[in-house]
């Protein structure tokens, strides 16, 4: 069970914002951390507790496959992205390192910044604490949740199950 | 039933068909990545516990981000994707000297044709849809297991088809095009989906152009961009590469989510206004934005088209004072071509710097990063928050035309505007 304080942005939160280039002459998943969101929001990576919800509307990690992007924002703590839609390029690089993300338009809309949010992954049901209210997400296909059981792409690989 | 997209992918799964939203297992003719995307992906293969490569021919490796290496950090990244390439024996690592911008690199050498699939870790691989293969940017993970086992999984996409007619203008190109077609859908507007790019007026674009717009699909959120092979991709694909190349054309009842008549004589020179490519406004409504830097070049625009556009447009004239015009022609070729038909005699002798091939400050890495404040005209392909340097500064995307005629003006001009 995924449960913590959530943190809300926008539309179109692109991975230039996320972990700006000028990080990019490193692979070290601590340092990212230390840089994550700092062109929008300068103190990210020191409020985040272990735990916390990032909450977006559209769009999500758009623009450029760092694939450090995911992994600066799994390594400083967030439990799982909801967002209202995610880019193509992201979703997949969040699955594939094993950083839960979940699609609803509902929850992406209601949910405010400071609200202490809940997630069960096997359902899909996301809890607004705060709020009282429920949301579902849009389920993965199997070979998804497969991924992410097997705790991202490598491990899966390694296991020989690619059919 | 099944668009250019659909039939690639089914081929390269081995199916007789596919639908969108099936989950399939492709095998790969190609796998590439640069030098920020491999370091990564090297760690996860080592995971793997394979001790080589699934074949040394279908692994590209191109040092083109921070390299000439830009920091000790990027010299330790190059140094270790440099040694995973001796060591599993790749033949198409690029070194300095003989790299160029990967996007423009790849097909001029001839490794992607017609009819292939390929991944690459970096978002604008959809550049190669232009020769009409199926081309995705994905992840350095991606890249791992792709390196390992020389398949990938993918979701079979939706497409939305646009119809090309008619002729482009003077002073207009591939670049206008797409940036009115992202403005028009935005940067979401073809999400997860395939651009498929037909009609009689794909003809009067070159290949310069197409690649361009292929480049920029993942810039509307595309899964890919693909252009209908004629005569010219054809032509080109011979040119330049001895690889067998497969034509697909979509089926006649394909079926699209959406269909957008694009008539090219009716677009205007295009600008994308800070800070989403989808801000656009044409040339006729940018109203006085002065400039501080101009930049041509890129996997967007870094092509031999492109520079001689702007060499037209430099002869004779002098860069605005004040105004910092770099150049990135984007492979050794385009360089030795451009020098030897004098481009880059005319561009130096205008006040332009003219720079060995680098993506440099396209994702803000160096060769031109941008101060607090600072404004540029570029023909590169993003400009969101501290894309090209300083949070605080400013990204116009726009075609090579625009930008010349603007680093003469001083401020965001069309070539018409110029004495």
């Amino acid at each position: 069970m995924i449960k913590g304080k959530v943190v809300k942005y926008g539309d179109n939160v692109d991975t230039d914002v996320i972990i700006p280039a000028r990080y990019l002459n490193t692979s070290d998943a601590k340092e990212l951390a230390a840089h994550c969101m700092e062109d929008i929001d300068k103190d990210f990576s020191k409020k985040i507790k272990l735990g916390d919800i990032i909450v977006a509307e559209k769009n999500f990690g758009c623009g450029s496959s760092r694939e450090h992007a995911p992994l600066a924002i799994k390594t400083a703590g967030i439990s799982i992205v909801i967002a209202e839609t995610f880019a193509r390029i992201f979703y997949r690089n969040a699955i594939n390192i094993g950083l839960p993300i979940l699609e609803s338009k509902e929850a992406s809309k209601d949910i405010e910044e400071g609200n202490e949010v809940s997630v069960d992954l096997n359902t899909g049901i996301i809890t607004n604490i705060t709020k009282g209210k429920t949301y579902t997400a849009k389920p993965f296909p199997a070979f998804m949740k497969e991924l992410i059981s097997a705790d991202g792409l490598i491990e899966y690989v390694k296991k020989g199950l690619v059919k | 039933m099944m668009t250019m997209t659909q039939k690639i992918l089914a081929f390269h799964a081995g199916l007789d068909k596919v639908t969108p939203g099936e989950l399939i297992k492709v095998k790969l003719d190609l796998v590439h990545g640069n030098d920020i995307t491999t370091p990564v992906a090297i760690n996860e293969f080592n995971k793997i516990g394979v001790d080589k490569v699934f074949d040394k021919e279908k692994v590209v490796i191109v040092p083109d981000h921070f390299s000439p290496n830009k920091d000790i950090k990027s010299a330790e990244q190059c140094k270790f994707m440099r040694e995973f390439a001796n060591k599993m024996d790749i033949t198409n690592y690029f070194e300095v000297g003989q790299m160029g911008i990967e996007h423009a690199l790849i097909p001029e050498k001839g490794l992607v044709v017609a009819g292939d699939l390929t991944i690459g870790a970096d978002s604008h691989t959809c550049t190669y849809g232009a020769l009409g293969a199926f081309s995705t940017g994905v992840g350095s993970t991606d890249m791992a297991a792709g390196m390992a086992t020389g398949e990938a999984w993918l979701k079979v996409p939706e497409a939305i088809k646009f119809n090309l007619t008619g002729k482009l203008s003077k002073w207009v190109c591939g670049k206008d095009v797409i940036l009115h077609i992202i403005g028009m859908i935005g940067v979401d507007g073809a999400l997860y989906q395939s651009m498929e790019f037909t009609g009689e007026g794909l003809h009067n674009l070159s290949m310069d152009d197409r690649f361009t717009m292929a480049n920029m699909a993942i810039e509307a959120g595309a899964k890919n961009g693909i252009f209908e092979v004629d005569d010219q991709t054809i032509a080109y694909i011979k040119q330049h590469s001895k690889k067998e190349y497969k034509v697909y054309a979509p089926d006649a009842d394909a079926v699209y989510s959406k269909t957008y008549e694009i008539d090219l004589s009716k677009i205007r020179p295009t600008i994308s206004f800070p800070h989403l490519p989808d801000n656009t406004r044409t040339i006729d409504e940018v109203g006085d934005i002065t400039i501080d830097q101009s930049v041509i070049g890129s996997c967007t625009n870094g092509r031999i088209e492109d520079l001689r556009m702007a060499a037209s447009i430099f002869k004779g004239r002098q860069v605005h004072k004040g105004v910092r015009t770099i150049i990135f022609p984007a492979t050794q070729a385009i360089y030795l071509q451009a020098m030897r038909e004098g481009l880059l005699e005319i561009l130096i002798e205008a006040g332009c710097a003219v720079s060995t091939p680098t993506c440099g400050p396209c994702l803000g890495g160096h060769m031109g990063v941008l101060a607090k404040g600072e404004r540029c005209i570029s023909t590169t392909n993003r400009n969101f928050v501290g894309r090209m340097g300083h949070p605080e500064s400013e990204v116009y995307l726009a075609s090579p035309a625009i930008a010349a005629a603007s680093a003469i003006t001083g401020k965001i001009s069309s070539p018409e505007d110029l004495v």
